[in-house]
């Protein structure tokens, strides 16, 4: 949060200093979740299908450690019936140390960490790559339209482009994509002082979408933009799985609070009432 | 105890007269919630109130989470893990006391400026608030050793930025911090010694917090006009106070209430807002985050850590002048608690005979400026040590100690205060006139 006031705050003031620059603040789209808002919850369907592409596409390299096996069939979350889930589970190996050896996962298990060493794990990824920060920088708007993990994460999975011209003759490696800005860059795309003249920049990870990469068994076509809102909304749900159950507890809070203070507010006023004088006769 | 002039507890049945006798714990419930309390206090004397219930909350909060949590650098970040995804309700517990810690600091710091207007740390309520003080800087080391718990990026790099602290000190500096973390770095012996603490100084906070309220019961609160409860009797006590109970009571559940509506909007919908996106990844002491923030709470205070840097002539002076004993990295950590310091000499550096500064034409002025200060600090504590923010943050942090060293002690002498009401009945009778005098023209005070 304090970061997002300090780049947003410094754009506001006209202030932006260098450090901040060197790394430009992403150019996120701002993409319409079902679970955004006060009253928002998780679109099951979305979910099964971002598990679809998680499953297919990203858990190559990829891996959900802290998530276990047996979510996907809880209300508020992705919801697969018993079966499946425990079908779901086998299709993972896991390492029990009971048998030495490695077997199929069950339920009870979680999802396989990373298979890869550089590839980070995505349990909480949606949840750390927060960064909606305004108006001004306080960030108040996270209650409206969420707190822009995902739709991080679906803007670099939708950001692969041809690279910039200021690369051609450059062969740095990884990917160009024009929402990451935390990798490397030639030194063709950068100013005298450092700081890049191109939005985005070099990424280890390849496109790993690239349109009808899955086939969607509810017959949504899998466009790049779709699979990648769908996998970061199951994102989210591997980061927040108590969401809609967070919200419904918040929203009975806040109205029992509501009715509370009213009626405090009421009680209030007639207890105080005839010190102040207020003409109010006291309940005998 | 001792004090306003008011009833005391009497037993009446059998069974009260028989415990009274042995041990008056009724009788000191009772002197305690029937504590005559002035009777023109505004909305600024909620904070007590929601301050207690925030101790209660994260006392409650956190001993559940302790149920569950593991304190060892390979599994701590995974419990907590655990504890927001198979604990029951264990989600909804965690983020109460992680935005609990953010409630109790936004009470603290009015309640303190409610003080600091109001003249509350004035003779005699020297030793309130001096408790006060101390139970602030509790209250920082307790949330600075809660943040760590998680084990994330952030935990684990401010823990390591803020026991570097200690190693500024001259000398004795490296021997202390290598104590406090329980080796030469940020590791499990660190972990572990902060949870310990952590569990225990909510109870220390318990204990001052007693002695607060004793002390505060004893002298009577202050109050908006600051002039004293009369004493000469009872009949005359009760013409400026009403009981605690119930007027206090219901007034301020009241607007605890109204705060945790807003809480808890917070706490359900946008739980996430005020913490750190960085701590959701996992320590990784090989991987320094690019920007170490601390808690929104310690920011106006880590801005005067880093204003006097080794560009600052006094800096560069007194570096100097101790043969480089006290160098830039020491002299910020003097400042920052001095910060705190100052605070705390307060009642000896005020030197006017009015307390309220309601009835202190220029002190209002001065007051303002260090409440926006305050807020310039934080704004300036979350930004890069560089461009303009260190010239911002030392004109800041120098405002900080001016008002406390030099304009307080000035004003006293050269300010010339407004009249004060005699009584606290004259100026409550001004807001709410007598019957028969000026009945229903009771205008509403701004601070009802």
């Amino acid at each position: 949060m304090i970061r997002k006031i300090a780049l947003s705050a410094a754009l506001v003031m006209g202030l932006a200093s260098p450090a901040l620059a060197a790394g430009k603040a992403p150019k996120v789209t701002d993409y319409d979740f079902s679970f955004e808002g006060p009253f928002g919850t998780y679109d099951e369907m979305q979910l099964q299908r971002g598990l679809q592409v998680y499953t297919e596409i990203c858990a190559a390299c990829h891996g959900l450690q802290y998530v276990p096996l047996r979510t996907l069939g809880d209300e508020g979350g992705p919801h697969l019936p018993e079966d499946q889930v425990r079908a779901y589970a086998e299709f993972y190996e896991v390492f029990d140390p009971e048998i030495d050896d490695f077997r199929a996962a069950k339920p009870t298990d979680h999802f396989p960490g990373s298979a890869l060493e550089n590839a980070p794990d995505l349990s909480m990824m949606a949840k750390a790559r927060a960064g909606f920060s305004g108006p001004y920088g306080l960030g108040t708007n996270q209650l409206f339209k969420g707190m822009g993990g995902p739709e991080y994460i679906a803007s670099l999975l939708a950001g692969y482009t041809d690279p910039p011209e200021c690369a051609a003759e450059s062969d740095i490696e990884g990917s160009y994509n024009k929402v990451f800005t935390a990798g490397g860059m030639p030194d063709e795309c950068k100013y005298e002082d450092g700081t890049p003249k191109i939005e985005g920049s070099w990424i280890a990870m390849g496109q790993p979408l690239w349109g009808d990469d899955v086939e969607f068994e509810d017959g949504t076509e899998a466009t790049i933009e779709q699979a990648a809102q769908d996998v970061s909304a199951f994102l989210m749900w591997t980061s927040e799985p108590k969401l809609n159950a967070r919200k419904e507890a918040g929203f009975i809070a806040v109205v029992f609070l509501i009715v509370l203070s009213v009626l405090l507010y009421l009680t209030n006023k007639r207890l105080w009432a005839p010190i102040k004088r207020k003409g109010i006769s006291p309940a005998e | 105890m001792a004090g306003i002039p008011h009833d005391h507890y009497e037993p009446v049945t059998q069974g009260e007269k028989w415990l009274h006798r042995r041990l008056p714990v009724v009788g000191l419930l009772y002197d305690t919630l029937m504590i005559p309390t002035p009777k023109n206090l505004n909305w600024m004397w909620i904070w007590g109130i929601v301050l207690t219930f925030c101790l209660a909350l994260q006392i409650i909060t956190g001993i559940v989470l302790a149920m569950h949590y593991t304190p060892h650098v390979d599994m701590a970040f995974a419990s907590v893990e655990h504890i927001m995804r198979n604990v029951n309700g264990g989600h909804m517990i965690r983020y109460l006391h992680m935005n609990g810690a953010s409630l109790f600091f936004v009470a603290v710091y009015a309640h303190i400026f409610r003080g600091l207007y109001y003249g509350s740390y004035k003779e005699p309520r020297e030793v309130t608030w001096i408790i006060g003080i101390l139970i602030f800087v509790l209250m920082m080391g307790t949330a600075f050793m809660g943040y760590v718990l998680p084990w994330g990026q952030m935990s684990f790099w401010g823990a390591t930025v803020i026991t570097g602290l200690f190693g500024a000190i001259p000398f004795v500096g490296e021997a202390i911090q290598t104590w406090l973390l329980g080796g030469p770095a940020v590791d499990n012996a660190t972990l572990n010694r902060f949870f310990s603490l952590h569990y225990l100084l909510p109870f220390v906070i318990a204990g001052l917090v007693i002695v607060h309220i004793w002390a505060f019961h004893t002298t009577g609160n202050n109050n908006p006009t600051g002039v004293e409860v009369r004493r000469g009797s009872k009949e005359e006590a009760e013409r400026d106070t009403v009981p605690f109970w119930p007027y206090y009571v219901i007034k301020d559940v009241f607007a605890l209430a109204v705060i945790l509506a807003v809480f808890f909007a917070i706490v359900g919908f946008m739980p996430n807002y005020l913490g750190h996106p960085d701590n959701y990844i996992e320590a990784n002491p090989l991987a320094t985050p690019a920007h170490i923030v601390p808690e929104w709470y310690f920011l106006p205070f880590y801005a005067i850590l880093r204003a006097f840097d080794t560009e600052v002539w006094l800096v560069i002076a007194v570096d100097f002048l101790t043969a480089g004993i006290v160098d830039a990295k020491f002299f910020g950590v003097v400042a920052m608690f001095g910060a705190i310091a100052v605070m705390a000499l307060a009642p000896w550096l005020d030197t006017s005979s009015v307390r309220s500064g309601k009835y202190r034409p220029m002190f209002k002025w001065w007051f303002w400026l260090l409440v926006v200060d305050f807020f310039v600090l934080m704004w300036v504590g979350a930004m890069p040590a560089e461009g303009i923010y260190p010239y911002i943050a030392l004109i800041a942090s120098t405002y900080w100690f001016a008002y406390f060293l030099v304009i307080l002690p000035l004003l006293g002498v050269m300010e010339k205060p407004l009249p004060v009401p005699e009584t606290i009945e004259e100026d409550f009778d001004a807001h709410y006139p007598p019957k028969g005098e000026d009945a229903g023209a009771a205008a509403p005070t701004p601070a009802e």
